[in-house]
């Protein structure tokens, strides 16, 4: 049979269909604007393969409801946006404490608070950081596309399994509601006895999940372990888009849409002859340390461009250990940066820093 | 003369508790004379009495019971506070053969999971769940709980329980009473042997209902904290016989389990790859250009930034996906981005549809605009500054007013809405006028013969995508289309 | 002729709860006068013999193994 794999979809959709072909199994969420298509496209399509879709109670139940099909061994996502996100903090840490893997999909919008509908990245420090309680990191990958919401979300899964540790798929409204071409990628099917499972039986004795670990040393030497874990990870696994950086004397560092806009800045100033490129972390844990600290060496400044106060500056500052200038471009509140607003900021820090 | 075992340490009791820290390996962590006990014993003779403990995963809360997985030789899970009915909905929905059990305690349950354990028992999720209610905090040392008797002292309500500000006991079974789906509901006490003897007969309902993947049962056990109540064995028996009870009338408020047959495993997963395929991806067109295929007119070479603006209800958003999907189906990269906003809601709708044969950078346009279609006078004052000096503005000839414009522009007015309306019978059909309005434009603006044709079968073929199943649908859509073509002649 | 049935205590394994005490309807446990090693006085049976097989006590205990009950085959 010959098939059609080239759909145009929302970037929401195209986050279920990456995950139905990586073969997740469950999807459980709390229906919010800018994610709900994703909600949405999962009651549609997951019982086609009987699999499940709950619409959870709360973003406390869907992300609890992770835990238990992660806990029984299956692929599984939920989906939702900064406020919700907040209040699956708690999932999340049990997550990491579990060692366990599940595939989060963060469709950023305004905050703090309520905020609003349109598009932000201020929930960088709170998926990027740990975000709930004790010292934890989990994977994050920062789709820009509607194509890279599928294959992202579709890499998550062996990735987080691989760690045994939760993956964020950290995008924003514009990417999960604009629509997009595509070309879906093939079924996969994997192991479905992961070793974690609850219940899996070695030598007559039944797997158990657990996060407490009443002595000291205990606690402390899980912690070791997975700082040693998100170590390896930090050097082993960044993934990063370079674009005209070799001879840039100013780069633009963005993620998510405000990279798609920097990428339209840079071909303009390019053609205004201005040395200027942009490296777009594909993912920010593990945070492109080596592509940042390759470009201290010969460029004269960055500019961070991102929809929030600054959240993901300090991890280039941190990273290039503040040998340069880090500047921000941004806005906020749900407006988005213009092409003409990255050219301006980028003329006018190229003139400062020469 | 042999002797055999007529009541001792059930087989699904790890014979040495090897998981629990410390010297004392055989016993439980629990204080001198807790319910607990007694009813993980209940728990754990039904799981080997009805041979499912190959399959059992309860799962542990926070509380005193938050240690039961180093007792059960199960599957098992220690989860947050208050989450086990959310936890074991996830194990359940993913793997059904598995019997979840849902152990709680009073604060884990009528508190901070209140909201977990009721939509649970509404939803109908095939679990057991056990409530054991000690009407205090346990295991943070004996505070206030939801089941705190009015009066009765504890360590957050120093002066008992006052029921003007700290309301009465929450009758956990009584409310579940009033949802549809559980099938088993029953209150049971830890007192005398009497008492016990239902407390087991209840806990067999329970498991054997698991078994028998009934639905939902709720067990409350109303159970004895001596230690924390700072009783003697005696005196917390009296204590729940003469005081809980009057709050927690025990018995079975609910068994219909007798009319209900044994439940069915949902069927298999859908996994294999071809099945996957077939079911996920649509069938490809057979008229469907190949892969290599490109447009030749030189208007595609150069990246294509269409903006359309009108009211909700004009069908902006979904003429701006028909023609994302024209380009998709040449092979186009192709963004569609919708007004995205509060915008969305107040009646004005626009999209931005971006057209390329490289990598699309910004998919936002704000300015530098090929093709501006406005369908509203707000809508061309909005973007007519995006659209640049030489690009084609399209707009409807009765809404929008036209200002002087730059000579270079390029500008087509056309009626799509009276076409749709007074010509064609329907204003849905708009869409199709206009895109058919805007193949004639492209026409006057160097699209090329073969391409004019080719532009005429993408919309067909997106058509037929989108509503092949309609019957005369795809007919009408093409006559609107064909109106469009005409007027604009 | 009747079932014989056997009691036994397994005396570190009880923290001296003494819920087991007043449902024997035998009244074969008592109240012991050595400190096991948990720390409990745990109970004791005099005449273990004398058990009818009940079960009270066991589901009394809390403690898995503390009381265990036999039966003569």
């Amino acid at each position: 049979m010959a098939y059609n794999k080239r759909l145009l979809l929302k970037g929401n959709e195209a986050a279920v269909y990456g995950a139905l072909l990586a073969g997740c199994d469950c999807y459980f969420g709390y229906p919010i604007t800018p994610a709900s298509e994703i909600a949405q496209a999962a009651a549609l399509l997951f019982p086609k393969l009987n699999r499940t879709f709950v619409q959870a109670e709360s973003e406390i139940g869907a992300i609890n409801m992770v835990i238990g099909c992660a806990a029984a061994g299956r692929r599984t996502m939920t989906a939702s946006s900064g406020l919700g996100i907040s209040l699956k903090q708690e999932g999340m840490s049990y997550l990491a404490a579990y060692e366990m893997p599940a595939v989060i999909v963060d469709v950023m919008r305004g905050g703090p608070g309520l905020g609003n509908i349109g598009p932000e990245q201020s929930d960088y420090f709170q998926v990027v950081k740990g975000g709930g309680h004790g010292s934890y990191r989990c994977l994050v990958f920062t789709p820009n596309s509607v194509q890279e919401m599928c294959d992202m979300v579709y890499q998550a899964f062996p990735m987080a399994e691989k760690y045994r540790m939760p993956a964020y798929v950290l995008t924003d409204g514009v990417i999960g509601q604009m629509m997009e071409s595509l070309e879906l990628p093939e079924p996969v099917k994997y192991d479905y006895d992961p070793e974690w499972k609850m219940g899996r039986r070695v030598n007559g004795e039944a797997n158990i999940i657990s996060s407490i670990y009443m002595e000291y040393n205990d606690l402390e030497a899980l912690n070791i372990r997975l700082q040693e874990k998100y170590a390896l990870i930090q050097k082993t696994e960044q993934q990063v888009e370079e674009i005209a950086v070799d001879d840039a004397e100013l780069v633009l560092v963005a993620y998510g849409i405000s990279s798609r806009v920097a990428q339209g800045a840079v071909e303009i100033l390019r053609a205004e002859g201005l040395k200027v490129g942009l490296i777009r972390p594909k993912m920010v844990f593990p945070f492109p340390q080596d592509s940042l600290k390759r470009a201290a060496e010969h460029v004269k400044g960055f500019l961070c461009c991102e929809h929030s106060a600054g959240q993901m500056i300090e991890d280039i500052r941190l990273t290039i250990e503040c040998k340069r200038p880090v500047k921000l471009c941004n806005r906020m509140g749900g407006n988005l940066l213009t092409v003409a607003d990255v050219c301006d900021a980028a003329r006018k820090m190229l003139k400062e820093v020469k | 003369m042999s002797e055999k075992v007529k009541f001792g340490r059930s087989k699904v009791f790890f014979d040495t508790f090897h998981r629990r820290p410390g010297p004392i390996k055989k016993n439980m962590h629990y204080c001198p004379g807790c319910g607990h006990g007694i009813l993980h014993k209940l728990v754990a003779e039904a799981i080997e009495h009805f041979g499912i403990q190959e399959n059992t995963t309860p799962i542990a809360p926070v509380g005193c019971a938050v240690f039961a997985y180093y007792y059960f030789n199960v599957g098992s899970i220690s989860v947050p506070h208050g989450r086990a009915p959310a936890v074991g909905t996830g194990a359940g929905r993913a793997n059904p053969e598995s019997y979840v059990i849902s152990y709680q305690g009073d604060g884990d349950l009528a508190a901070i999971g209140f909201n977990e354990f009721l939509q649970a028992a509404n939803r109908g999720e095939k679990m057991t769940v056990f409530f054991v209610n000690n009407s205090n905090y346990g295991m943070t040392g004996g505070q206030m709980a939801p089941t705190t008797l009015p009066g009765q002292k504890t360590t957050t309500s120093p002066y008992g329980r006052n029921p003007e500000t700290e309301g009465y006991p929450t009758p956990v079974c009584e409310i579940v009473n009033s949802l549809t789906a559980p099938v088993y509901i029953e209150r049971v006490a830890l007192t005398t042997p009497g008492r016990v003897a239902a407390a087991k007969k209840a806990v067999y309902k329970g498991i054997q209902n698991l078994k028998e993947r009934k639905g939902f049962s709720l067990i409350e056990v109303v159970a004895p904290c001596p230690i924390n109540l700072k009783m003697s064995a005696d005196q917390v028996n009296e204590f729940i016989e003469k005081q809980m009870l009057n709050y927690f009338p025990l018995g079975c408020l609910r068994d219909k389990t007798a009319e209900l047959p044994e439940g069915k495993l949902p069927p298999p997963v859908i996994r294999d790859e071809e099945s996957v395929r077939e079911i996920l991806f649509p069938k490809r067109n057979e008229n469907a250009v190949a892969a290599d295929f490109r447009n030749t007119s030189d208007i595609f070479d150069q990246e294509l930034r269409v903006k359309i603006g009108g009211f909700g209800g004009q069908g902006v958003l979904s003429l701006g996906v028909m023609l994302a999907n024209m380009a998709r189906l040449r092979n186009f990269n192709v963004s569609w981005m919708p007004s995205y906003g509060p915008e969305q809601r107040g009646g004005a709708a626009c999209c931005a549809v971006t057209v390329s044969r490289k990598a699309i950078p910004s998919p936002i346009i704000d300015r530098g605009g090929n093709l501006l279609i406005a369908m509203t006078q707000a809508a061309f004052d909005k973007y007519i500054g995006e659209l640049r000096e030489d690009g084609i503005l399209i707009y409807d000839h009765t809404a929008v007013k036209l200002p002087e414009l730059p000579a270079a522009m390029k500008t087509y007015g056309i009626d799509a809405l009276d076409i749709a309306g007074n010509q064609l019978g329907n204003s849905k059909f708009a869409n199709s006028v206009l895109i058919g309005a805007l193949a004639a434009v492209l026409a006057k603006n160097g699209m090329n013969e073969a391409d004019q044709a080719d532009f005429s079968r993408a919309f067909a073929e997106a058509v037929e995508e989108k509503f092949g199943k309609k019957p005369g649908a795809v007919e009408a859509n093409i006559n609107a289309y064909n109106a469009g073509i005409a007027a604009m002649k | 002729m009747a079932k014989k049935f056997r009691i036994e205590i397994a005396a570190d394994e009880c923290k001296g709860c003494y819920r087991c005490l007043a449902v024997c309807p035998k009244k074969l446990i008592a109240r012991g006068k050595e400190l096991n090693i948990q720390g409990y006085f745990a109970v004791t049976v005099a005449e273990p013999g004398n058990c009818i097989g009940c079960g009270s006590c066991f589901y009394q205990c809390p403690e898995p193994g503390a009381i265990t009950i036999y039966e003569e085959e």
